[in-house]
């Protein structure tokens, strides 16, 4: 993006210079373990909102979807009120009371540990940090990439050096000061991207003729669209792709299984929701996260599918074909060329907020499941020597390490397709347990462990066997059996999630029913109203040792 | 409706702002009622798992 690099660097080091204050201020109040891994158990509703959307919205949630949009239409507004509707209202009002109370009760400061210390095993806090562990630097690493290209196009700085720089400063801040940093350093960020959002929209309708005005001539172009997508469904940039057209297929599939169900089971999401110090802050903080779903990626598809008017009326060409057919251009072309240059700078570091939050979650997330949940309490028993803190420090240091790694390592095929593995792996992996654990009392130990192991392992079967967007570019197929896909016909397009996740519900069912269910004065202490410490006795010792209250 | 003809998007269109409206009152409502539900203790030592 062409904009005055000079005035650009001066505002990136006092955005700089602000996120550095306010990690400050989280690392000096997170003086204990409670503080580092969950943030004091006390935020603020707002700033649980802010950080939760924001760790959810990435750079190219913003620039790749609102290209998308501009490619396909307005229909992907509907996975906007899916994500509001599910990723928000159900998951802060439904899903999180419990999620609070019982990882309260049960004194579980990470995702794994929740799911561990419900069903009693250590083994699933184990697992389940591993697969996090291994599995979410693939993520985190295509996060990586988008910021550091990012910064190689605005700042005009090498990409490598990009990447290392990006990963020390989010690193540094994280390592040092723990989750409340991070949800600190969110809320601004949060704040930043929603400024920038809301004036993007604001300056599309002006630009355009108002609020009906735009929507109308981008309904009249309906004709413009290229004969290649008219030939698979398209029927204008406002209107929903013909029924059972591959393209209203496409629609369908990413409305519900993408980020619509996806969400619900993300560990450095569901992890915010036992940060807050009642059920009924959360309830609170549905007043901020709603709008401000609305905001990002309502914002994102609306004004991508409107760039096309824009385009149309400047260049006399539409979006897709400016940009030479990548959608991942059109939004840069249309800021760069439709928006005033003080907009775009601040608009950048918008974007560049998008993609910290993010990653500073994945990092958070990532560490606490390697150094903690996997080493400290499934290698070592919970009988390790070091802090929390300590080992949880080394298990980020660790996974930062093997994400820019791999963000160095991997084709771009396989990064591409990143985010999709990992949150269907999440699916596949946590949803059924993790909604056992809070809605059904009779789900047991061996239906979890069984429900764990099916779900993980059928979905990475699944997507590297068969489903070909990653069975192709992973290539392990190929090397293996000397074919590209293990199945035919329409197998290959059926996603991991369709298969692993219902796979994964009914093992927990079957194998619960045939089990005996877990004791009932565990299950009250589970969802008891109020923590109980008169039945500790009942239980092993504490599994967190006493240094882990000494300061950072 | 608002210069869009297909009523599955102006739906879709209407239903995002509706559904964020919502969650605003939803929280609002909450934000001026009553009580905090419980304190809680922070870094309170909690059980550890059996296996």
């Amino acid at each position: 993006m062409a904009v005055d690099t000079s005035t650009l660097i001066i505002l990136v080091l006092v955005y700089l210079a602000s996120i550095f204050y306010l990690a400050r201020m989280g690392y000096r109040q997170s003086s204990q373990t409670d503080g580092y891994m969950l943030a004091g158990r006390k935020v603020h509703p707002a700033i649980m909102a802010l950080s939760y959307g924001a760790a959810f919205i990435s750079t190219s949630a913003i620039i790749g979807f609102g290209g998308v949009a501009a490619s396909l239409g307005m229909g992907l507004l509907w996975l906007v009120f899916m994500n509001i509707f599910f990723g928000i209202f159900i998951a802060f009002v439904i899903f999180g009371p419990k999620t609070r109370r019982i990882g309260l009760n049960l004194g579980a400061v990470t995702f794994p540990e929740f799911l561990g210390r419900r069903f009693q095993s250590r083994f699933i806090q184990g697992f389940s940090g591993l697969l996090i562990g291994l599995f979410m630097p693939l993520y985190a690493g295509s996060v990586l990439i988008g910021a550091a290209r990012f910064l190689e196009t605005t700042l005009g700085i090498n990409y490598n050096f990009a990447l290392l720089i990006f990963t020390i400063i989010i690193a540094s801040y994280v390592i040092k000061g723990g989750l409340l940093s991070v949800m600190y350093v969110d809320a601004f960020q949060g704040t930043l991207m929603f400024i920038g959002m809301a004036f993007l929209l604001i300056f599309t309708y002006v630009k355009l003729g108002g609020v009906v005005g735009a929507h109308q001539t981008l309904t009249d172009m309906a004709p413009l669209v290229p004969q290649s997508l008219v030939d698979i469904g398209h029927q204008g940039w406002t209107a929903m792709p013909s029924l059972g057209s591959p393209l209203w297929w496409t629609m369908f599939s990413t409305l519900f299984l993408g980020v619509g169900i996806g969400v619900l089971a993300q560990p450095q999401l569901a992890v915010r929701f036992m940060t807050v110090k009642d059920d009924r802050s959360l309830k609170r903080a549905v007043l901020v996260g709603g709008p401000f779903i609305l905001m990002m990626a309502g914002v994102a598809y609306v004004v991508g599918a409107l760039s096309n008017v824009y385009f149309y009326r400047t260049t006399g060409q539409i979006a897709l074909e400016v940009a030479g057919g990548n959608t991942d251009l059109i939004m840069p072309a249309y800021l760069n060329s439709a928006m005033p240059e003080l907009f775009v700078m601040f608009f950048m570091l918008s974007l560049l907020s998008a993609a910290m939050s993010t990653s500073g979650a994945q990092f958070h997330a990532m560490g606490t499941a390697i150094g903690h949940d996997f080493y400290q309490e499934g290698i070592k028993k919970g009988k390790s020597k070091d802090t929390t803190i300590h080992a949880t420090r080394i298990g980020m240091a660790f996974s930062i390490l093997f994400s820019v790694s791999l963000a160095y390592i991997l084709p771009i095929s396989i990064i591409a397709r990143a985010t999709a593995m990992f949150m269907g792996l999440c699916t596949s992996a946590f949803l059924p347990i993790y909604m056992g654990a809070l809605f059904w009392k009779r789900i047991t130990r061996e239906g979890a462990v069984a429900s764990l192991v099916v779900g993980s392992v059928g979905s990475l079967f699944w997507l590297t066997f068969v489903h070909a967007k990653e069975a192709i570019p992973l290539g392990i197929c190929q090397a293996i059996f000397g074919k590209a896909t293990l199945l035919s016909g329409t197998w290959p397009l059926v996603d991991p999630i369709l298969i692993a996740t219902p796979l994964a519900f009914l093992v927990a069912i079957v194998v619960s029913l045939a089990t005996k269910p877990m004791p009932e004065k565990f299950l009250d202490k589970c969802y008891s109203l109020m923590p109980q410490d008169e039945d500790e006795d009942d239980f092993e010792p504490h599994a967190h040792t006493n240094a882990d209250t000494a300061s950072v | 409706m608002l210069g869009i003809d297909d009523p599955q998007i102006w739906l879709a269109y209407v239903s995002c702002v509706v559904s964020a409206l919502g969650c605003v009152v939803y929280g609002a409502l909450n934000w001026k009622d009553g009580e905090e539900e419980q304190v809680v203790k922070s870094s309170t030592p909690r059980p550890a798992v059996q296996e």
